[in-house]
């Protein structure tokens, strides 16, 4: 080691892992690429000064969005490596992933899924959103929020890093001591996974703090909380749970960072350590963690439910208990992700019960939905085509969640591939298909224009599909024994099933290439609000319009003929720059009267 | 004309209790939401605390054959330490009082002293965490041992914490005056410094006075 | 737009029931084609009431579930924008009736499934002893980096990745590990428990029939992990007795030197028999004064599966 760069040589870089090194030389290309083509069109101000240190809760939600989904892309890569490696590495076939190699995929694909795909779109979604409902200018703490977010891009790039320079963790996504422990994991991978999700962990509580100060303590006049849309209630209780487990997060991490930079003992298999330890304050974090990333979906889908079907939520007061209950039982539950420990009957069947409690509201909430629906008038946009595929997908999940709540069934099906079905059943359907649908749903409020209804349906087959063919054979799988994060499989039947969750895999991988740009012309009517003065629309896109920064604090006075001027002069640039062959000899009207108002 | 109860017909279908929370009042002023921010803030600063309470409950007997509580332990000099941060607690709030009254030389005075009995504490816990890693009880001797020094350094690094932003409150107050955003401030930090009192309450409690019960 | 819409809206609930049927089809299929495999053909008593529960479970849950998952197809279709037929109702958003009913369905379910799962966890407690006639052999298991370590301490004798048990005699484990978390899990015999390092858990499980199972470690424990299977031999009890006293005279002993070799990372190894077992080893492991595992420098480089 050198006193200077530690761990740090040339050794680090991959040049003897093709896939790796491959892969760095794209994305590094790739990187560079952007920003010549940023640095070309002289976009690097405008991007500093609306977008990078914007305060602005839209702006950083669009941020936190446009994260999730660039880590989307490398989380569904590990995926897909995952997928088929498996496939081609079953009998006596070995794979493309050398073990080291696989086991850090894994690892990834579940940090980097929950930590900086689920984690900054929920949260993303909660800064669009919740101010806009709560009729008030902005968060509590917009620098914060800033701060919040840079922290968090942090961790994520602190991840991404890991691919070109040294390793990842090759743990599991909640790297389990002793295997953690710098005995068994001497490389830099867990010190990667460690810095980076202490870092991001610090910008999620202030996320915590800014958001339950914003809901409890400003509300436009006459918000009562009885009145708040249903969504500022799930995001409430999902940043409550924030307050209350991200902490625990930082300290599990902080004392394993003692273990390993300090040599200290506190889940070491020697001096007296108990990894035990671990497992329960890990869990005490994870499973709140989970509810934080489900309630806000749960709020999605009840403002997209009572929206799409033209009648209010069905039950709002019990929806608004029901999330309570479960953002409280959520605390009561951590064990169930143990229950082979041996804790004893005693403690086993009470977390099993309070497991199962859970379900209640949950379940709660679904048949609120359908009753939303009941006596509505359904449009089958895309939004409610997510409901609907949510609501037929997610019982389903709970179902096997509840199995997995009753401890002698756990006994079986512990850390099997019915487990990882599962945890995807209900996450997909729950949580990504909610961003989906809270996609479609709000991005004409963010960009003024609407997004393609067919494209938008052909993104939700392919998950569909995709999703039902890449995880239900899971659960079969699991049935016959098999164990998750397995890099080679000894039982040649299960090839085919595998082929078939590759395929589902495949099928997933269509949807992102169904994305298009913005459309050329912006259509009439779906330009929405005034621009507030001051705001410098460049017309970066043909059709890209831009949020009003800083929410108007008053309507703009209809006879300030100089906004009015102004307005007409950006409108004109706009139609200037889309307009590719403007029909000769016609004079664009707006031109005419920009000179009318300044002769006057 | 319309009455106050009367609730807008359009767009409000809830029949329920409109009385609850702000209902009329609209987003609090500055002075309101700043420290209640703050607040939660210290919320989640106890849960970090929590969880090392329960580390260290769980890891007080994993001795690894090393030293005990019973034989770490000097009931004396704690007793000093509780005292020296308990009074400097109660000079803090004094301090509060006489920056309200904008008395300059007296929130002074009081910060002042806050300070140096905080150093007090934090001198004893510094050469009491010496004299053990001196005697080979330090944190990487076992598993209690690391616990403990955890558990009291995390108290310990938030004293230093709150002592630094003592210095910088102080420094402030001088330059700048009792202004609100100089008094929300200094709302914050006497906050933070009550929360480290109370955090210390429970750490004499469970760490010094149950581990050298007889 | 309008017509465009009721157009895909009805192909979309046609294809999407179409879709339904095609998958419950499927779904059918692998639940026959898979039945008796893994947990589903169980081989001893602890295997066979958790399958039962897990069976009963589920069907206690689809009973509700398929009625809910036809609900929502059908409320969605029926209420569509385009049927004039359904009944607008924009200002019906409370019913008690409806809210008592949809807290007491899941409610008594969960009432009942945890009835289940507390009389389960306790008769099926992995620390329990099975009912049985017959006197229990003891095994140690002690999981290594990445092998399984099986120790006989009342025949005297050890294996490798191979435990060999006496069919209808209830099996006590003791498990441990001698580097990192594992899970012993024997799919077709039941419960799986963990095994960890400077612990001792309890197992207790029983195998009626004769054949060979498979089983694994189910706990991720680094890169030799994929080759920590082994197989469950379960014989007749003269079958067994006679495999014993034939162990006794094995060449490899089991001791200091033997296990500190043993102990060296390694995976995908064939069964050993050991003989001539250092009393009280498994002891030793648990409270660390085991000869010590090599850890540092880790061999990352795990064989590759037997050819």
């Amino acid at each position: 080691m050198s006193p200077i760069f530690g761990k740090l040589t040339f050794a680090a870089i991959p040049v003897h892992e093709p896939i790796a090194l491959i892969t760095s030389i794209v994305v590094i290309l790739a990187l560079a690429a952007i920003g010549i083509w940023i640095t070309a069109n002289k976009w690097w101000p405008y991007l500093w000064h609306e977008y990078i240190t914007s305060t602005d809760h839209k702006r950083i939600g669009i941020m936190y969005i446009v994260l999730g989904l660039v880590m989307f892309l490398r989380g569904f890569a590990d995926a897909i490596m995952m997928r088929a490696h498996q496939y081609f590495a079953v009998g006596q076939d070995q794979g493309f992933l050398a073990p080291e190699h696989y086991n850090q995929i894994f690892s990834a694909h579940g940090t980097i899924m929950i930590f900086f795909v689920a984690m900054p779109l929920v949260i993303g979604f909660m800064n669009f959103v919740v101010p806009l409902q709560l009729g008030v200018r902005d968060v509590a703490f917009p620098t914060l929020n800033n701060v919040s977010f840079w922290l968090n891009a942090s961790g994520a790039l602190l991840v991404n890093v890991s691919l070109f320079i040294g390793e990842f963790a090759r743990t599991g996504w909640l790297a389990f001591p002793p295997l953690s422990e710098t005995a068994f994991s001497p490389g830099v991978g867990v010190d990667y996974y460690l810095v980076a999700l202490q870092i991001s962990g610090v910008g999620t509580v202030l996320t915590g703090v800014n958001f339950v100060t914003t809901i409890l303590k400003i509300r436009a006049p006459g918000m009562s909380y009885l009145r708040m849309p249903v969504f500022c209630w799930t995001a409430l209780a999902s940043n409550l749970l924030i307050i209350a487990a991200f902490p625990v997060l930082t300290v599990t991490l902080a004392l394993l960072m003692l273990d390993r930079y300090l040599g200290f003992h506190f889940f070491t298999n020697d001096g007296g350590g108990n990894s035990m330890l671990y497992m329960n304050l890990i869990w005490v974090w994870g499973h709140p963690e989970v509810y934080i990333l489900v309630l806000p979906a749960f709020g999605i889908y009840s403002e997209v439910a009572a929206t799409f079907s033209g009648k209010p939520l069905f039950g709002y007061r019990s929806m608004v208990f029901a999330t309570m209950v479960i953002c409280i039982v959520s605390f009561m539950v951590w064990l169930h992700h143990f229950f082979t420990m041996g804790a004893g009957a005693d403690v086993n069947a009470i977390f099993g019960i309070a497991s199962m409690i859970i379900g209640i509201p949950t379940g709660v909430k679904i048949y609120n939905w359908l009753f939303t629906m009941y006596g509505g008038r359904v449009r089958f946009n895309v939004p409610i085509y997510y409901l609907i595929g949510f609501m037929l997908l997610f019982v389903g999940g709970g179902l096997t969640g509840v199995l997995l709540a009753i401890p002698p069934v756990d006994f079986v099906v512990h850390n099997s591939l019915f487990l990882v079905a599962h945890f995807h059943h209900v996450i997909i359907p729950g949580v990504v298909f909610a961003i989906f649908a809270g996609y479609h749903y709000w991005f004409p409020k963010a960009f003024g224009f609407t997004l393609d209804e067919r494209l938008g349906k052909i993104v939700f087959w392919c998950w569909f599909v995709g999703f039902n063919l890449a995880f239900m054979p899971s659960y079969l799988l699991g049935f016959w024994g098999g164990t998750r994060r397995m890099q080679h499989i000894s039982d040649p039947s299960w090839k085919p099933w595998l082929g078939v969750e590759l395929i589902g895999a495949f099928f997933i991988a269509a949807a992102p290439l169904q994305f298009r740009g913005p459309p050329r012309r912006p259509r009439r009517g779906s330009l929405l609000a005034p621009q507030a003065e001051g705001d410098r629309a460049r017309g970066t896109h043909p059709g890209a319009r831009l949020p009003a920064h800083r929410n108007a604090g008053e309507y703009p006075d209809r006879r300030d003929r100089r906004l009015l001027q102004f307005a007409l002069r950006v409108r004109h640039h706009l139609v200037h720059l889309v307009a590719r062959h403007p029909r000769p000899g016609r004079r664009l009207r707006s031109v005419r009267v920009v000179r009318v108002a300044r002769r006057a | 004309m319309s009455t106050v109860s009367e609730a807008p017909a359009v767009g409000l279908t809830h029949q329920g209790s409109e009385d609850t929370g702000l209902g009329h009042r609209g987003p609090e002023s500055k002075s309101i939401v700043v420290p209640y921010g703050f607040w939660l803030f210290v919320l989640s600063d106890m849960v970090i605390f929590s969880a090392l309470f329960a580390t260290y409950a769980s890891l007080v007997h994993a001795t690894d054959g090393g030293p005990t509580t019973n034989e770490l332990f000097d009931r004396n000099l704690v007793a000093i330490e509780t005292i020296a941060l308990l009074l400097s607690s109660f000079v803090c709030g004094l301090a509060m009082i006489t920056a309200k009254r904008a008395n300059m030389l007296w929130t002074q005075g009081w910060l002042l002293l806050t300070g140096l009995l905080g150093a007090v504490f934090l001198g004893i816990e510094l050469y009491e965490f010496a004299k053990m890693i001196g005697e080979g009880a330090g944190p990487q001797r076992s598993a209690f041992l690391s616990s403990f020094f955890t558990l009291v350094g995390c108290h310990g690094a938030h004293v230093t914490a709150g002592l630094l932003w003592l210095g910088t409150m102080m420094a402030q107050i001088w330059a700048k005056g009792f202004q609100p955003h100089i008094m929300r401030r200094l709302l914050c930090y006497s906050v933070f410094w009550h929360a480290l009192d109370i955090i210390w309450v429970a750490i004499f409690t469970i760490v010094y006075l149950i581990g050298t019960l007889p | 737009m309008n017509s465009t819409a009721w157009h895909s809206q009805a192909t979309r609930s046609r294809s999407l029931r179409h879709a339904l049927s095609r998958a419950s089809a499927f779904a059918i299929l692998a639940l026959t084609t898979g039945c008796n495999r893994g947990i589903l053909d169980p081989v001893g008593p602890v295997a066979s009431a958790e399958k039962t529960i897990l069976i009963n479970s589920t069907a206690i849950m689809l009973a509700i579930i398929i009625p809910t998952m036809i609900a929502t197809v059908a409320v969605a279709f029926w209420f569509r924008r385009g049927n004039a037929k359904a009944t607008y109702r924009p200002d019906w958003e409370y019913s008690g009736a409806i809210e008592l009913v949809v807290w007491a369905i899941p409610a008594l379910t969960i009432m009942l499934l945890g009835g289940i799962a507390w009389i389960g966890s306790h008769q099926l407690e992995p620390s329990r002893a099975l009912a049985s006639k017959i006197k229990p052999i003891n095994v140690e298991v002690v999981s290594m980096d990445w092998k399984w370590l099986f120790i006989y301490p009342d025949q005297g004798i050890a294996t490798v990745n191979q435990l060999v048990v006496p069919a209808g005699t209830p099996i006590s484990f003791r498990l441990t590990s001698a580097t990192v978390w594992n899970v012993f899990f024997v799919p077709q015999m039941g419960s799986m428990i963990y095994t960890m390092p400077r612990m001792a858990t309890r197992l207790n499980l029983q195998a009626d029939r004769q054949g060979v199972f498979p089983g694994r470690s189910a706990h991720f424990s680094g890169d030799g992990f994929p080759g920590m299977e082994f197989n469950v031999n379960s014989v007749t009890p003269q079958q067994f007795a006679a495999w014993a006293a034939n162990a006794r005279g094995s060449a490899q002993v089991l001791d200091a030197r033997s296990y500190t070799q043993l102990a060296k990372p390694s995976s995908y190894v064939k069964p050993m028999i050991y003989s001539n077992v250092a009393p009280g080893l498994f002891d030793a492991i648990v409270s660390g004064r085991a000869p010590p595992t090599p850890q540092l420098p880790h061999n990352p480089q795990a064989e590759g599966p037997a050819g």
